[in-house]
C-alpha cells in the first residue's frame, strides 16, 4: 500500500488545530520540515519530468526505469526519515512505518533486485501513481507548514487518492506477480535446508503472503483516508469506533 | 446513614441506563462490582466496567461509594467489555495447543513432511530430548495453571484469546517443524552443547516452579492483601534478592537453553519475543511494587539482576 497515508503537518485535523500544533513545534524543527518537504516535492517533480521527457522523446516506456532508478531510489529511501519525523509531528509511527516499508520493499526488494521485470507496464503504472501522490502530498505539507495552503492542494490531497490508491495497488500487485517466476527460478533471498541454523526461508512464498496481505490491509487504509477526507473537506465529526 | 442516589450512564452515548434511589452504602456494597440493575444476565459482572469518568479506569470490586469523590448523587459510567473468559480456561487453551501441535511434528504426521517421511523418526537423539523438554515445559505449565496459580482478576476479553492462540500455537508449529524435520542438523558443538543446555533447562524449570509456589503462598486462603515476595529457604528463590519477577527470568532462561539445545533460529526468535514480552510485564510489575510499598528493596531490578 505505497500510497498517501497519515501525514505530518496537517493530519486530517481542522486548520486551527494544525496551526496550534505547528506553533508548538520549535523553529528549528519547522525549518527542517519545510526544507525537507520542499526538497521531496522537488525530487518527485524531477522524477515526473524525467519520465515525461523520456516518453516524449522515445515514444515508449521501455527503459524508463533504468533512466530514473537512481533518483527514485534516492528520494524514496530518504523518506525513511519520515518515521523519525513522527516524534515531532505526532503522527502514528506504525502507520508511517508500514507505508515507508512497503515503498522500500517495492523499490529495493522487487524492482531493484529482480531486474527482469523492470520494463513491465505495471511498474510504470505504480511509478506514475507514486509520483502524482508524492508531489501532491509533499506540497500539501509544505504549504501547511507555511500556513498558506491553497484549497486546490488540500482538495487534491484528499481526492486524488480515491483513484490513485487502488490503481497504485494494482500496479504493485501486478509487478510482484510478474516477478514470481524469476524468484522461483533464481531462488533469490531464499535459504534452504539443511543448514546449521535449522531455518529456511522461501522468498517465493513470502511474496505470495505479501500479496495476500494486501487484502486485509488495503481496505483499512483506504477507508481510513476516506474518513479523513470527510473530516477535513466536509467538517464532519466522526465518532471513532472504540474497542 | 448516608443515602445515595446513583445514576448509571452509557460511557459513550451518555444515555441513562438506570437510576437507583435511596442507595445505602452497604446495599450497593461497592461501585465497581455487579450492578445488576442492568437486570439482564447478558451483562454478567466480569463484563461490566463501571467508572467515574467515561474514559477513566474501571472501579475495583472492593470500592464503596463512601470513599469515592462523589456527592450524595453519584454518576457512574458503564462500559461493556465484551464477552469474557476465565484465566484458567485461557491458560489451558494456550498451553494445551503447543503441547499437542509439537507431537504432530514429532511423530511426523503424513500431512506435515510429505508421504515419504511419514511416521518416521529422527536419527538424532537430541530431537527426542527436545520433544521431552518441550512437552515437560507445557505439562508443567498446565499443572501449575490447575493447582498452583491464584488469579487476581477473574477474566480476560474473549477476543484476546484468539489472538494469543494464533501466536502461541503458530510459533509452536513453526519451531516444531524445523526441529523434527528430516533435514534437521544437530548442534555444532555436539554433545557438550546439548548437555549444557539440558542442565540449564532443568535449573530454570525448577527455578520457575519454585517461584510460582512462593508467589502462590503469598495468597494463601484467598487473601487479597498484596505482599512483597521474599527469598525462602529454597535456593532457587534467592533470585528474589536481585529481581522482582524471577519467574520471568527463569522462563527466559529455559527458552534460551532450549535454543542452545536445538540450535534452531525459529526457537531463538521465539525466545527473543518472549524476552521482550516478559520484560514489559516484569517492568510493569516492578513499578507497581515500587509504588505500592515504601520499603521495597532498592537493589532489585525487574527481570535481569543489576541490568534490566
Amino acid at each position: 500500500m505505497a500510497s498517501s497515508e497519515e501525514d505530518g503537518a496537517g493530519n486530517g485535523s481542522l486548520e486551527e488545530k494544525e496551526k496550534g500544533r505547528k506553533r508548538s513545534l520549535g523553529a528549528l524543527a519547522t525549518a527542517w520540515l519545510i526544507g525537507y518537504n520542499i526538497a521531496m516535492t522537488a525530487g518527485w517533480l524531477v522524477l515526473a519530468i524525467a519520465m515525461a521527457r523520456f516518453y516524449m522523446q522515445k515514444g515508449t516506456y521501455k527503459g524508463i526505469y533504468k533512466t530514473i532508478q537512481k533518483t527514485l531510489k534516492f528520494f524514496q529511501t530518504f523518506a525513511v526519515l519520515e518515521v523519525v519525523h513522527c516524534a515531532v509531528v505526532r503522527t502514528s509511527v506504525l502507520v508511517t512505518g508500514v507505508q515507508v516499508s512497503s515503498r522500500i520493499f517495492m523499490v529495493w526488494l522487487i524492482t531493484h533486485s529482480i531486474k527482469q521485470i523492470q520494463n513491465e507496464e505495471s511498474v510504470i503504472l505504480f511509478l506514475v501513481v507514486w509520483t502524482v501522490t508524492e508531489i501532491t502530498r509533499y506540497s500539501f505539507y509544505t504549504f501547511s507548514l507555511l500556513n498558506h495552503l491553497p484549497y486546490f492542494i488540500k482538495w487534491a490531497r484528499y481526492n486524488f487518492f480515491i483513484i490513485l490508491y487502488p490503481v497504485g495497488v494494482v500496479g504493485e500487485l501486478l509487478t510482484i506477480y510478474a516477478a514470481l517466476p524469476y524468484v522461483k527460478k533464481t531462488g533469490i533471498f531464499s535459504l534452504r535446508l539443511p543448514n546449521k541454523y535449522n531455518v529456511s526461508f522461501d522468498y517465493y512464498y513470502f511474496l505470495i503472503i505479501v500479496m495476500a496481505s494486501y487484502i486485509p490491509l488495503f481496505p483499512q487504509l483506504y477507508f481510513h483516508m476516506l474518513r479523513q477526507r470527510r473530516k477535513v473537506l466536509h467538517g464532519e465529526v466522526i465518532v471513532e469506533k472504540d474497542d | 446513614f448516608v443515602l445515595y442516589q446513583v445514576e448509571i450512564l452509557d460511557w459513550k452515548t451518555k444515555q441513562q441506563l438506570c437510576f437507583l434511589d435511596k442507595v445505602n452504602d452497604n446495599i450497593v456494597e461497592m461501585a465497581g462490582d455487579s450492578i445488576y440493575c442492568l437486570a439482564d444476565p447478558h451483562w454478567y459482572p466480569a463484563r461490566q466496567s463501571i467508572r467515574l469518568d467515561p474514559k477513566g479506569k474501571s472501579l475495583r470490586d472492593e470500592e464503596i461509594l463512601q470513599h469515592l469523590p462523589v456527592g450524595t448523587t453519584a454518576t457512574l459510567y458503564f462500559k461493556d467489555l465484551g464477552p469474557q473468559i476465565g484465566w484458567t480456561m485461557v491458560f489451558l487453551t494456550e498451553y494445551a495447543g503447543p503441547l499437542f501441535i509439537y507431537f504432530l511434528f514429532y511423530f511426523r504426521m503424513p500431512f506435515v513432511y510429505g508421504l515419504n517421511d511419514k511416521l518416521t523418526s529422527s536419527p538424532h537423539p537430541v530431537v527426542n530430548l527436545a520433544c521431552i523438554c518441550h512437552s515437560f515445559h507445557y505439562i508443567k505449565r498446565l499443572i501449575e495453571t490447575i493447582f498452583v496459580h491464584r488469579f487476581s482478576h477473574g477474566t480476560m476479553p474473549l477476543r484476546n484469546i484468539i489472538k494469543n492462540c494464533f501466536y502461541y500455537w503458530g510459533f509452536a508449529a513453526w519451531l516444531a517443524y524445523y526441529i523434527n524435520h528430516p533435514l534437521y542438523t544437530p548442534p555444532s558443538y555436539g554433545q557438550n552443547q546439548i548437555n549444557f543446555a539440558v542442565i540449564m533447562f532443568l535449573i530454570c524449570e525448577a527455578g520457575n516452579f519454585s517461584i510460582h509456589i512462593t508467589l502462590s503462598d503469598l495468597r494463601r486462603h484467598g487473601s487479597k492483601i498484596r505482599k512483597i515476595p521474599y527469598p525462602t529457604k529454597n535456593p532457587f528463590t534467592w533470585l528474589f534478592f536481585f529481581v522482582s519477577c524471577p519467574n520471568y527470568t527463569y522462563e527466559v532462561g529455559a527458552w534460551i537453553s532450549f535454543t542452545i539445545m536445538t540450535q534452531c533460529v525459529p526457537v531463538g526468535l521465539f525466545t527473543l519475543l518472549c524476552f521482550i514480552q516478559m520484560t514489559v510485564w516484569a517492568k510493569d510489575k516492578h513499578y507497581t511494587y515500587v509504588r505500592e510499598f515504601k520499603d521495597y528493596p532498592s537493589i532489585r531490578m525487574a527481570i535481569i539482576p543489576f541490568l534490566l
